[in-house]
């Protein structure tokens, strides 16, 4: 059992005291090997990438462990001291990560080689930061936008482009008239509101945030957090339920041609802008709007996340794990990388609509250069919408106490959606749950 | 291997076979030493500290073992594993029990062929059978309610609906029943034919055969198959985990019905990285399968008939 081998290592005395200095020191001199977790090349985004650090740096020998970030695999490979040199994981892991000390802050790294970290978007900034130190160099930027299938909105008698998620009261009317039922089976569903996942979003489109920005008060039973949960719990039950929603959407296939717009499933949701990525390669004439999730003063609410380059503790190569991390984000390599995407779209007569970055001033070359009109008005227009919701990105600040955290206020939303408890003592039981656990984290 | 010989003693030489049992028992012992005896001891002594895997154990003495009683979430992970085996060690062995049964009467070519198909499904992985019994018992497109709709009935969301998981899993587990059938069907083949067939000739119908004689001699495979059934459901994980919780959307959407015990234990360690409490837990599971076992046992030892080995043998 993994209890009783992470005990066996505990036991040879080994638990992460092994070498490897800080960011920055150079222990493997110019080259070396260099060993990367949860990476893979998937496409030529990655791969664009690799050969640019594999040029500037050839007398390193790199080797790319790829597959999915697993996180046994990683804490065991830290506890044995033996990590790997750099990981890329979810920037929301890294506050657990940094207060545990599994990885290094990278504060000298980016003070030696110079990484250019004002380029990042404020909200990406924040995420890779704790206790005021760098932890980690943000990868993507995956904003949240509202995806409206315009068969639904038309059957609804509504122009999709005039869907305002900052009334209320009128999105909760829009998404019943748009829900299909046949019987007990569900033909489409009208607004999915992206539960319990988005309750952060929803939040803060009510005006509230879930956490302090230090990190280390939770304010899930404030008022506004409340109503917020109210509402978009409200959403799920007016329509039929959680449990046939929940097993509705388990038959979907977000990333293939038969996706659930395509499909007429779903009438409208919130959703990372990769999904209208995806849905330009698959669904070029699928017929969807893209618009701001605003908040109820009217002004966009963005909870923007992605992945990271991390360096752990005890890293043998942290010189060569700087440097992979300074390429793997920089300004010229992504706009390298979002020029061959572009090309290869284009050989295949595929919609581009761009690679959106957590390096704004890549981002400005790529969105102004490198990304054409495409002639299809609903991807056309989809880029502007994404493009202006950017700057409104905000992140769930990082906390010594992440994993509970987010599994607190998720259980309490859960229990709502099935009914289970209310929102006011759902989040309260949260609240006293998610506190205990930032205070004892902190201790 | 010989044992030393002290002067004045006679000196006792081990057989050869003796000799080559020990030989071909080391890499066992020694595994168990290393990956199972030494493990098991340190996360004993981890059960009592509060342990991230980075930082240094630190000692909390039974604070671990106090925090298990205040967490709701233990009650719950023991209630449903609990349930869980209630359920599915029952169904199991009666249900594998009636396939060995069936195997039993098949003779001929058909037999070996037969045997194997009973046993197929006991060969795909746990984590396929997760992925695979999702879309079967998905409550709005999946195949299970399909073929209740056929008797117009209306199925539930066996996979969302919290009062419906638990039945869910259960009906998934009965999909593995090969090894118990293939342990079962054994026992059968060794009843004496020549019991069955007296019991006959005094006037017994089959039903009074089958409890009369063939249950008391297959008893102790019974016996054995309750205590392995029964072992192997508290410990439930694979499945679960891969239907339940192997992604975080996954992990929203149910609640707690499907926190079985060792995904609770799992979730501590490495999502939490609380190993000693992760560890604690362990030691409690494995004093109440102890226990549960021991029960067995006892309980077992007055029902089970042995001597249908010794008249076998």
């Amino acid at each position: 059992m993994a209890v009783v081998l992470a005990g066996g290592l505990a036991a040879c005395g080994g638990v992460g005291s092994s070498g490897g200095g800080t960011g920055g020191a150079s222990s493997g001199g110019e080259g070396g090997a260099l060993t990367t977790m949860g990476f893979g090349f998937p496409d030529e985004i990655a791969t664009v990438r690799v050969d640019a650090f594999k040029k500037a740096y050839p007398d390193v020998r790199l080797a790319v462990n790829e597959g999915q970030f697993d996180e046994q695999a990683f804490l065991s490979a830290v506890a044995a001291g033996n990590p790997p040199d750099v990981v890329y994981l979810p920037r929301d892991k890294i506050g657990g990560y940094a207060a545990r000390g599994a990885i290094q802050p990278l504060d000298e790294c980016v003070a030696t080689e110079r990484i250019a970290t004002g380029d990042f978007y404020p909200a990406a900034q924040q995420q890779v930061k704790y206790a005021g130190k760098w932890y980690a160099v943000p990868e993507f930027y995956n904003s949240i936008i509202l995806l409206v299938n315009d068969k639904a909105a038309k059957d609804a008698g509504v122009d999709p482009k005039s869907i305002d998620t900052s009334d209320w009261d009128g999105l909760a009317k829009l998404a019943e008239k748009m829900t299909r039922r046949d019987g007990n089976r569900i033909k489409r569903f009208g607004f999915y509101p992206k539960l319990p996942e988005f309750l952060p979003l929803w939040a803060k489109a009510n005006g509230a945030d879930i956490l302090s920005a230090d990190g280390r008060t939770a304010h899930l039973s404030d008022p506004k957090v409340v109503e917020a949960l109210e509402y978009a719990t409200g959403l799920v039950k007016a329509q039929g339920g959680w449990t046939g929603l929940k097993a509705f959407t388990d038959t979907f296939d977000y990333f293939g041609a038969e996706n659930p717009f395509t499909k007429d499933q779903i009438g409208m949701m919130p959703t990372e802008q990769y999904l209208v990525s995806s849905m330009a390669g698959t669904s070029p004439d699928a017929g969807i709007t893209v618009l701001p999730f605003k908040g109820r003063d009217g002004r966009p609410v963005n909870n923007v996340g992605g992945n990271a380059w991390v360096m752990p503790k005890g890293a043998k190569n942290p010189q060569a794990a700087c440097r992979w991390m300074k390429t793997m984000t920089a300004k010229d390599t992504w706009i390298a990388a979002a020029r061959a995407r572009a090309d290869k779209r284009a050989k295949e007569g595929k919609i581009n609509i761009g690679t959106y970055t957590g390096n704004a001033a890549a981002d400005e070359v790529i969105f102004s250069q490198i990304v054409k009109p495409s002639g299809k008005p609903a991807y056309d227009d989809a880029v502007k919408v994404i493009r202006s919701v950017q700057q409104a990105g905000f992140v769930v600040p990082q906390s010594a106490a992440a994993a509970e955290f987010v599994k607190t206020w998720q259980d309490a939303s859960t229990r709502v959606l099935l009914g289970r408890q209310d929102a006011a003592g759902s989040l309260d039981k949260a609240q006293r749950d998610a506190q205990r656990a930032l205070d004892e984290a902190a201790q | 291997m010989t044992t030393a010989a002290p002067a004045g003693r006679r000196v006792r030489r081990l057989r050869p076979e003796t000799r080559w049992a020990y030989i071909f028992m080391v890499p066992w012992l020694v595994g168990l030493l290393v990956f199972q005896l030494g493990p098991m001891i340190a996360s004993l002594a981890l059960s009592f500290a509060d342990y991230d895997l980075i930082s240094a154990p630190r000692f909390t003495g039974l604070d671990n073992y106090a925090r298990m009683l205040e967490d709701d979430k233990v009650a719950r992970a023991v209630g449903n594993t609990a349930l869980y085996t209630a359920l599915h060690v029952p169904l199991a062995v009666v249900l594998a029990l009636v396939l060995a049964l069936v195997l039993n009467r098949i003779t001929g070519r058909a037999a070996g062929a037969f045997r194997t198909i009973f046993y197929l499904p006991s060969m795909t992985p746990y984590v396929a059978v997760g992925v695979l019994f999702l879309f079967l018992l998905n409550g709005q497109a999946g195949m299970v309610n399909d073929f209740l709709a056929l008797f117009g009935i209306s199925g539930p969301q066996w996979t969302t609906d919290p009062d419906w998981i638990l039945p869910g899993i259960v009906l998934m587990s009965l999909w593995n029943l090969g090894s118990t059938t293939i342990i079962l069907f054994a026992a059968l083949r060794n009843v004496p034919r020549e019991l069955a067939e007296a019991a006959m000739i005094d006037g017994a119908g089959p039903w009074q055969r089958f409890r009369s004689v063939t249950l008391p001699m297959i008893s102790s495979a019974l016996f054995f198959v309750v205590i392995i059934n029964t072992i192997t459901s508290l410990q439930m994980f694979d499945q679960v985990y891969t239907m339940f919780f192997g992604n975080q959307i996954a992990q929203q959407s149910s609640g707690d019905a499907a926190l079985f015990y060792v995904v609770y234990l799992f979730q501590q360690a490495f999502q939490f990285l609380h190993m000693g409490y992760a560890s604690a837990l362990a030691w409690l599971l494995f004093l109440v399968i102890a226990v549960i076992t021991l029960i067995q046992v006892k309980v077992g030892n007055r029902l089970v008939y042995y001597e249908a080995e010794e008249h076998a043998g």
